[in-house]
């Protein structure tokens, strides 16, 4: 066998032994205590010892969704950073980018996620939907339809939603707060 | 008689003349790039053929190829883990799986016909996963080489062979040999476990699995494939509420099948197909036998070079690109300062044992060589105290109060995050 040791002993005393903890629970610690969330946004931990599975509740302040709490579950694997977080809106919500069974529509949670991205741009890019809805990546095609034909009637279909009415025979959550 | 042969015997009695010939001209003599420890001759031919113990992950399409390569350059003691059992695709290219073999586990097929075909090699099957085994068990060998498809089992064994470094055992360093293929692309990898860049530090480098825009899957599919995403993505959990998607259950897979062909005939979309849909939910990267073979081949003579030291070895990275002509370079990977699993290195921290965490916190952002502003601190299994989320700096804040020696054991492990550290910062906490 070819000799590494002598190698290793050659590199400056970085022999020490390396800890067990996985390469991904390293990376949710950092991620987690370097949040650095608006007061418009919250995490909650059903079990704070258990970082993989959280909520996270955004209260946006401006906009159309202005009062209303939205709250989505994030579940992390044990192969992030390589794969993303999975994110879903726990209510059902009138948006054009989240469909009714709390399917999100966001790059970053899909096709352009990248090991860089840590939870903190998912959270901000969250926010962002509900700031400015976005009607070409339609998931609730009907929302779309409508904020794009008529915005008035999509703000009042905004509204209605989030006071737990229906629109369409669809029934929404109640989300003011 | 010379050349009797006894299959399966003992390693001597099934040596039969000029056996090893071609290779033994390698063995025999130094050569201008041999490395100086090489010992030409009897003994590292014994080591070879009677000492060297090689772990081989994976018996799929590399695998089968890493296999027939050891036994027949003469590895002689080769263990083989593969959590799978054999499926009639596989036989396209998997050449030591017969029709007669499918469901049977790839791990004890693979053994039992190389032990059969190539007198005096014990190649020893486990069926299950990596996971199964523990540090006592890779310590065993000298060598490791993997044939995986999994990104995640690599990282896991990566992590793992880093973490068997122990300063006090030059026998715990334990050389990986990785390769993969995709396609015509492929590479092939040494890792000398913190010594050399590990899996870890270039995973960046990654190709990360296709994935479609889900508003382009929920609304105007094209491709077959957004079908299949349609149905394992959004009409699964739909209409399976929280049942969890096995890929393996034939029942789970022709469900998305019927469900992507619905759709796939609304959309006017052709070829949606069962091999397609398990392919997709999957992740399944198109293998090509001769990319396998070229990557397999690449590997062994790594771990034949490695194990003998008779020629210079691979430093470290070869990638092999077929998609446009034939492209191949070799390059040295740089080792990541701040890879999660092989940089840095962990700190002893010899402190009192009636030290509370906030003095050890109080410690970590005043000494000197150290200076972190604001640490969140945690064993492996769980937060000690934690700067954000607001949710747990309160639970964590009564730890502040409590001695260490409560939260960690002797030798134990502290992780130390802060946004002035790059990554991480390990500290090995023992009490004097
Ligand atoms: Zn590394």
């Amino acid at each position: 066998m070819i000799k590494i040791w002598s190698m290793k002993k050659n590199e400056d005393a970085a022999t020490k032994k390396r800890p067990k903890t996985s390469a991904a629970q390293i990376r949710v610690q950092k991620d987690l205590t370097e949040l650095d969330l608006p007061p418009t946004m919250k995490t909650n931990f059903p079990d704070p010892t258990d970082l993989l599975n959280f909520t996270l509740t955004i209260t946006p302040d401006e906009g159309m969704y202005n009062g209303g709490a939205f709250t989505f579950s994030f579940t992390i694997n044990t192969n992030y950073p390589h794969e993303p977080p999975k994110v879903k809106c726990m209510q059902t919500i009138y948006h054009p980018n989240v469909d009714l069974e709390g399917n999100v529509c966001l790059n970053i949670l899909r096709e352009d996620w990248k090991p860089v991205l840590n939870l903190n741009s998912v959270m901000v890019g969250l926010q962002y939907l509900f700031l400015e809805p976005n009607a070409d990546d339609p998931l609730n095609k009907e929302a779309a339809e409508e904020l794009r034909k008529n915005r008035e009637q999509f703000l009042y279909n905004v509204k209605t939603s989030m006071r737990g009415g229906n629109i369409k025979g669809v029934t929404y959550h109640k989300v003011l707060v | 008689m010379a050349t009797e042969i006894n299959v399966n015997g003992a390693a001597t009695s099934s040596d039969w003349q000029d056996r090893y010939y071609h290779v033994d001209q390698i063995l025999d003599r130094p050569g201008p790039r041999t490395d100086p420890s090489f010992l030409a001759g009897d003994e590292v031919k014994d080591f070879l053929r009677n000492k060297c113990k090689i772990l081989v992950i994976g018996a799929g399409g590399l695998g089968c190829e890493i296999l027939a390569n050891l036994a027949l350059t003469g590895f002689k003691d080769i263990h083989l883990i593969d959590m799978d059992t054999i499926d009639i695709s596989n036989l396209n290219r998997q050449f030591l799986f017969r029709p007669a073999d499918v469901g049977r586990p790839k791990a004890i097929v693979a053994a039992e016909y190389v032990m059969k075909r190539v007198p005096g090699v014990q190649v020893t099957p486990y069926y299950g996963k990596i996971q199964d085994k523990g540090d006592d068990y890779y310590l065993q060998f000298n060598l490791v080489i993997c044939g995986l498809d999994s990104v995640e089992a690599r990282r896991w064994i990566n992590a793992t062979l880093v973490n068997l470094v122990d300063p006090e055992n030059p026998e715990s360093l334990k050389p990986l040999i990785d390769g993969g293929t995709e396609g015509f692309k492929g590479q092939a990898r040494v890792i000398l476990p913190t010594v050399s860049s590990c899996y870890e530090c270039s995973l960046d480098m990654l190709n990360k699995p296709t994935t479609f825009p889900i508003c382009t899957i929920a609304n105007t599919p094209r491709l077959p494939e957004h079908c299949i995403e349609w149905a394992s993505v959004l009409e699964w959990p739909r209409a399976r509420g929280d049942e969890k998607l096995d890929t393996d259950d034939p029942e789970h897979i022709g469900w998305l099948y019927s469900i992507a062909v619905a759709r796939a005939k609304e959309f006017k979309i052709e070829g949606v197909t069962w091999s397609l849909t398990q392919g997709v939910v999957k992740n399944v990267i198109p293998a090509i036998a001769s990319t396998n073979a070229i990557i397999a081949a690449s590997c062994c003579n790594e771990a034949f070079k490695i194990a003998t030291s008779s020629a210079a070895y691979l430093n470290n990275y070869f990638m092999l690109i077929g998609t446009e002509g034939v492209y191949s370079y070799t390059f040295e990977h740089e080792k990541r300062d701040h890879c999660p699993v092989c940089g840095g290195e962990a700190l002893e921290m010899p402190i009192s044992r009636d030290w509370t965490v906030e003095q050890l916190i109080e410690l970590l952002t005043e000494k000197q060589n150290i200076q972190i502003k604001k640490p969140s601190l945690a064993t492996p299994g769980k937060p000690i105290y934690f700067q954000q989320p607001p949710q747990l700096e309160e639970a964590t804040r009564p730890n502040l109060e409590k001695k260490v020696l409560e939260l960690v054991p002797d030798g134990g492990e502290v992780v130390v995050t802060a946004s002035t550290l790059p990554f991480s910062l390990s500290l090995i906490i023992t009490y004097i």
